[in-house]
Formats: structure tokens, C-alpha cells, sequence
């Protein structure tokens, strides 16, 4: 008996190596396929992002680009389980095949991108990270807050760029470092904080849920680069080009005009572009393994990028953030998705 | 013989050694310690080749590059451009502060409550009761999410600081105690304490051996203090009070210089401690009612004063039932601080196996770590409990 819980204790002790020794290197595509719906992971609850409504449903722009990806592959946005993760936790939930497709406000980085094993495939959301404060501190700029105390979560890089910030500028600042997001707000809610730092969407996306949001404001200044986009694992690149061709989809879609709403008319369009993005020409899906129709049922499910980007974050939205830089190229902003052909 | 029963004589001799017991054990001893390290080193193997696969960084490497990052509390010399190493002792020592603190307050506490639920008062006694059901039968997760949040409502904000006493500063953002500073000469003090306390250990043997000599006894307790406390302090002073203290100043936004305990640390503590406590004093109230009713009986018979029942008699022999389950009381303690993570406080968990495994993703490497030091930890203790219990023990006569 005493060989037996020995061997159980090794067993035990090797669990996380077999999680990702086991992790299969079989097609994802296939997995998925066989599985019937896509494994995706979300943030626990970012408004606008990821977080559930009043009916329980998934919403938020992160989960209308799974839901994109779940139409591309099954021509139904419903087959996606939705993986709730703290930041702590993504990668981990990536790498060892929990789930299928991190789509969770990540921003890509070199080491994440080399280092870990991951593969952004582009981005949904410029982003950069910025400071809430009091209102009645009357702060102009982030170097005003050398001595204060700054609320965050861990295993951001928005911890990282605020240690930058301050050592460039050989200032001090006390952190107060949580693992999820809702503590850190509380506790900034409650006044142990004299600011609250993570990216600027975020920032509008918390402050709606504080006691009295017109008591604060976000900072003007923003100190980091934040690009935010799914990533997949390496090794892949089936499932990486899908994923990609997806996120270009949609906002090839938006450039091109086809809305939800119109797109059934728009496949009889005359245009080679909007023919070729909607499979009425061309063998496009072949390459990653899907029917032609893939565009289509992206479009005609989720909408496209525009649309999606306005119902959660943008007007349609209690945020109410303005595009700017997340508009297209054509409009003056920062998307510029490769043509289909 | 039991080994002529079977075969000729010559194939019992050469095999005769698969036939003895002890041979048989050392083999299959050896097969099964080869099968478990055939088991690791395969699972190490093929964890290597598909990291690998995936093009996962593997290694200890990380531990030298930098971290980044900056760390509320820092028992040893840490900043951002330090690396994950540092941040590895930064982590434990702040782990280590939690267990040590909560450990000797939860058992005073434990202590203190064991003993009232056993008071002839009757209130006392249910105070204790209804302390031990409340607490015991909450989960620590709420209870230190409740003090934490508690603590922040109910301490007042820097710029209504409250005032205590020796330059003592409360606000939420935690008590601000003056910081001692180290002027030349007390050195000379310090070396004069130690030899009091050799001094007095000295006092404590011989006045051990005189008692059992003897019967008399020696008040070596005051003895020793006295030892210990009168020539530092004529040093001390003699030398002109050589230390000065840093008082914390108001700053734009928290309170400036001095020792902060921060909250989260204070919330950790109280957390861990009045929980821990519950359970302790159930160890301890069950270890006295354990001692016999006839030997306290004996002891007063013999006119002994009740407190004299108690410590001499009572307690010593009470002890052999506390120590093994107070053992495990603390080792849960250790292990529970781990929970720091949800309250902010950078303890080994939330910082290495935290950010440093977010960072580095290196998630192997960094939870064997992890994992090894609270198994040392965890043995360190049951190792000195077990020596202290071996001590306590009852010496049969």
C-alpha cells in the first residue's frame, strides 16, 4: 500500500508536465471538428470585450470574433464554449490545449509572441494603457503620481509599463498588485489607490461600475502600446491562417460595405472583391479548410468589424469610445487587413 | 531445512538465493525504484521534447533575467531592474513573515480561547464556544476578502491620517511606524544584550540543577531578565541613547518614511490568525480535558496553587496531546497564506508563481519551485514540532 500512494504522490507531482506532454499535435481544424464547437478563451468579465449580459448570453468584442471564427468553421456562431480566464491563467489554458483560440484583450509582445509558445495572428483593438483617477486630484499628466499608490492586476504589461515609466523618470510609486481585475477595482473603489491603471478601454469599461464614475477621470496621457489580438498556439498553421483569415475577413468586410444586413444582397454584387470575399468566386476556402461560403457566414452572423466594434465598445455601446485609431487605413486609423485573392 | 524439500540438491543451491525472503525483497525494492524514475525521467523526457515542439522557452535560465516589475513589500533589496531570482527571495521572505507572525499570534490566541472555553465562568466559557463555531465554520477566503475590505472602509484616507502616539500614522494605505535608525554605538549595546542572554541562560541551567538538588527554588526567570535588560540599558544610556528614529510625514499622496505595514499584510495576518486560532483552540481545550481528573486532584492534595496545578501539572502532560494536531495547524497556516493572492499582498505564490510564471510562462519550472519550498518549508516545521514533541514527552521514571 505504502508503493501505491508513493506512485499516486509521483503521478500527482507530474500533472502539469502530462498536461502538456498529452497536448496532442493532431490539426486543431479536425479537433475542433469532431468535437463540434470551438473551445474559446474570454476574459472573466470586461465590458465591451467579454462578460455576460443580463441574460447570461457571452457578449463583447472579443466574443463576437469567436463567435466569428465558430460561423467561419460550422456556419453557426452559437458553437463556441466559452472559457473564462484571468489574466494569470490564459497562456497556460492555451498552451495545454484547454482551449482552441485565445481571444481575451491580449497584447501581443515579442516574448509572448517567441518565447511561450503562442502565435498572434493580428489585432482587433489598438489599445494603450492609461490612468484613472480622482477627479478632485486635478492631475495633468502620469508623472504627477510619483509617490502615490497605483491598483493593477498581475500578469499584465501594464504592470511592467509602469515600472518603466517610473524608472525612466527616477520616480517612486507604491504598486498594489491583484490577481483579478474586480478586486483591484474595489479596492481602488474603496480609496487604496490614488490611480487605477490598465488599457484605456478598460479604464472606460471600469469606470461605469464604480460608486460614482463622474467622480473620476482617465488620464489624457497614455504610456504604452497596448495591439490586442487572439492568439492560437504555434505549430499550427492551418489553424493560425484560419483564425487570421477570419479577423482579415471582417474587416475586409467592413472596407468593402457588406453589412449584416446586406450581405444577402451583396452576393450578387458585380464587385470581383466582394465576389471573391463571399466565395461567389474563387476556391478561398480551400486553403483553410473550409467551404467557400466561410466570409459569408461571418458576416451574415456576427456582421463585420464596423458593425461589431459599435454594438459593444463604440456608440451602440454604454462605453461609448470613439474609433479613432480602430478605424480603417481609409478612414485615418490603424487597420489594414490583406486583400482576398 | 525448507529449501531440500524441492529440486535436486545442486539447482537449489544456485537458485536458492531467489528463494529468500529478504533477497526477494531487495530485488523487487530495486525493480519498483527503477519503474518510478523510468516514470519520471520518461514524463521529464517527452514534457522536454514537446515544449520543445511548441516552442516553449524551458530551463532555469529565466531565473537570471530581469524582471520588470515592481513589488509593494520587500524584505530584501529588490527593484524592478532586479531579476526573477530576486524576486524568487523577495516572495519567500514575505511568506516566510506571514507564517512566522501568524504562527506565534495564533497560538497565543489558541491558546488563550483554549483555556476560556474550559473557564467555570459560564460567559467566558461560551464566548469561547461561539468564537470557535463563527470562525472555524466560515472559509478563509471570505474571511480575509471580508477584513481587507473592512480595513479599507473603516481606516481613515492619508489626507485624515490618525494620529497615534510615538509618531504612529494610520491611514488605509497602512500604519506608518517611525523607523529606527542606526547611530554609531549601538552596536556596543547589542553585544552587551547578547552576553546578558548567555548570562542568563547560564542562570537558568544552574538554578535547574540546584532545584533538583535541592528543592530550592530560584527565581531564575527575573534573574535573567534583569541580566539581560540592566547592562544594555546602562550601556545605552551611558553612551548617550546612540539610535534616532525616522517619523513618517505627510506626502502629497500616502504618508512619506517610517515602516509601513500595509494593509493587505494586516489583513493576512488577522485572517490567518483568528482562523487558525479557532482550530487551536479546540487542539487545546481536547488536550487538557485529556489530562485526568486525579491528577489535578493530586496535585491540590499536595497544596499545590491552582495555577501551580496548571503549569506544572496539567499543561506539561496536556502537551503530548496538543503538539502532533498543533503541528498541523501550523503547517496549514503556512500553506493557507498562499490565499494572499486574492487580497494583493506579494507573497511566493502571487509573485513567482504568479507574475514571474505570467511572464516567463514558464509554468513547469516555476510550480516544481514553488512547490519544493512549501514542501521544505511544511518538512522544516513538522521536524522542529517533532523534535519539540520528543521533548515533551512523557519521561517514564
Amino acid at each position: 500500500m505504502r508503493h501505491a500512494t508513493q506512485i499516486l504522490t509521483a503521478a500527482a507531482l507530474g500533472l502539469i508536465a502530462v498536461a502538456i506532454a498529452s497536448q496532442a499535435q493532431s490539426s486543431t481544424l479536425d479537433a475542433v471538428k469532431k468535437r463540434g464547437d470551438l473551445r474559446c478563451g474570454v476574459n472573466i468579465g470586461l465590458a465591451g470585450f467579454s462578460a455576460p449580459d443580463d441574460k447570461g448570453e457571452w457578449t463583447g468584442l472579443d466574443v463576437d470574433f469567436c463567435r466569428a471564427v465558430a460561423s467561419a468553421i460550422f456556419k453557426d456562431p452559437t458553437k463556441v464554449k466559452f472559457v473564462p480566464l484571468s489574466a494569470k491563467e490564459r497562456f497556460t489554458a492555451l498552451q495545454s490545449g484547454e482551449i482552441d483560440l485565445l481571444s481575451r484583450n491580449t497584447t501581443w509582445t515579442m516574448s509572448r509572441g517567441t518565447q511561450q509558445g503562442l502565435a498572434f495572428v493580428g489585432v482587433t483593438y489598438y489599445d494603450g494603457q492609461g490612468f484613472l483617477v480622482k477627479k478632485s486630484l486635478d492631475l495633468k499628466s502620469v508623472a504627477q503620481l510619483a509617490g502615490a499608490s497605483i491598483c493593477m492586476q498581475t500578469g499584465t504589461t501594464n504592470e511592467l509599463n509602469v515600472a518603466d515609466y517610473f524608472r525612466t523618470r527616477s520616480l517612486t510609486y507604491n504598486p498594489v498588485v491583484f490577481e483579478k481585475n474586480e478586486e483591484a477595482v474595489s479596492a481602488f473603489n474603496l480609496g487604496r489607490c490614488d490611480a487605477y491603471t490598465t488599457d484605456a478601454s478598460g479604464l472606460y469599461a471600469q469606470r461605469i461600475k464604480l460608486a460614482d464614475p463622474s467622480a473620476y477621470v482617465v488620464l489624457s496621457e497614455i504610456i504604452s502600446k497596448e495591439p490586442l489580438g487572439p492568439a492560437v498556439r504555434q505549430g499550427d498553421d492551418q489553424w493560425a491562417n484560419l483564425v487570421q483569415w477570419t479577423l482579415f475577413a471582417w474587416l475586409n468586410a467592413e472596407g468593402l460595405g457588406v453589412t449584416q444586413e446586406n450581405v444577402d444582397e451583396k452576393i450578387n454584387s458585380g464587385n470581383p472583391e466582394i465576389r471573391r470575399l463571399l466565395g461567389t468566386e474563387g476556391e478561398y476556402g480551400l486553403g483553410i479548410g473550409l467551404d467557400n461560403d466561410w466570409a459569408y457566414q461571418i458576416v451574415k452572423n456576427v456582421g463585420n468589424y464596423g458593425q461589431s466594434f459599435e454594438r459593444n465598445v463604440g456608440k451602440g455601446s454604454r462605453l461609448n469610445i470613439a474609433r479613432d485609431q480602430n478605424k480603417l487605413w481609409k478612414d485615418g486609423g490603424l487597420h489594414y487587413a490583406p486583400p482576398i485573392r | 531445512m525448507a529449501n531440500t524439500r524441492n529440486g535436486s540438491p545442486q539447482e537449489t543451491q544456485s537458485f536458492a538465493w531467489l528463494y529468500d525472503p529478504r533477497t526477494r525483497g531487495i530485488l523487487l525494492q530495486i525493480a519498483l525504484l527503477v519503474g518510478v524514475a523510468a516514470f519520471f525521467i520518461e514524463i521529464g523526457l517527452n514534457t522536454a521534447a514537446n515544449l520543445n515542439a511548441q516552442n516553449i522557452a524551458t530551463g532555469f535560465g529565466f531565473l537570471d533575467r530581469t524582471a520588470g516589475f515592481d513589488i509593494s513589500q520587500t524584505l530584501v533589496p529588490y527593484k524592478s531592474t532586479s531579476t526573477y531570482g530576486q524576486v524568487f527571495w523577495v516572495g519567500l521572505t514575505n511568506t516566510l513573515l506571514v507564517a512566522v507572525i501568524g504562527i506565534v499570534l495564533a497560538s497565543v490566541l489558541g491558546f488563550v480561547i483554549g483555556l476560556a472555553r474550559l473557564s467555570s465562568n459560564w460567559m467566558v466559557a461560551r464566548l469561547g464556544t461561539v468564537y470557535v463555531e463563527i470562525i472555524r465554520n466560515v472559509p478563509l477566503l471570505l474571511q480575509l476578502l471580508a477584513w481587507y475590505f473592512t480595513l479599507l472602509i473603516v481606516l481613515p484616507s492619508p489626507d485624515a491620517a490618525l494620529e497615534l502616539p510615538l509618531g504612529i500614522g494610520v491611514t488605509n494605505r497602512g500604519v506608518y511606524l517611525p523607523a529606527p535608525v542606526w547611530q554609531p554605538g549601538l552596536g556596543a549595546v547589542l553585544i552587551t544584550a547578547l552576553a546578558g542572554i548567555a548570562g542568563a541562560v547560564a542562570i537558568g541551567i544552574w538554578a535547574k540543577r540546584k532545584r533538583i538538588a535541592t528543592g530550592e527554588q530560584v527565581p531564575a526567570f527575573w534573574y535573567g531578565l534583569a541580566l539581560i535588560v540592566m547592562p544594555a540599558l546602562v550601556v545605552f544610556l551611558a553612551l548617550g541613547a546612540p539610535i534616532s528614529f525616522e517619523y513618517p510625514t505627510p506626502g502629497r499622496f500616502n504618508l512619506d518614511g517610517g515602516i509601513v505595514l500595509l494593509p493587505e499584510l494586516i489583513a493576512l495576518l488577522l485572517g490567518l490568525t483568528l482562523y487558525t486560532a479557532a482550530f487551536i483552540a479546540e487542539i487545546v481545550r481536547s488536550g487538557i480535558e485529556a489530562v485526568p481528573r486525579g491528577q489535578k486532584e493530586a496535585a491540590a492534595a499536595l497544596g499545590l496553587h491552582p495555577w501551580q496545578v496548571q503549569r506544572l501539572v496539567v499543561i506539561p502532560q496536556a502537551m503530548r496531546v496538543i503538539i502532533p494536531p498543533l503541528t498541523n495547524q501550523y503547517l496549514n497556516l503556512t500553506k493557507n497564506s498562499s490565499l494572499a493572492v486574492a487580497i494583493g499582498y506579494p507573497d511566493l505564490v502571487s509573485v513567482f508563481a504568479g507574475t514571474v510564471l505570467n511572464q516567463t510562462n514558464q509554468a513547469v519550472e516555476v510550480i516544481l519551485i514553488t512547490m519544493g519550498v512549501y514542501l521544505a518549508i511544511s518538512l522544516l516545521t513538522a521536524l522542529l514540532m517533532n523534535w519539540f514533541n520528543a521533548r515533551m514527552a512523557l519521561v517514564e521514571r
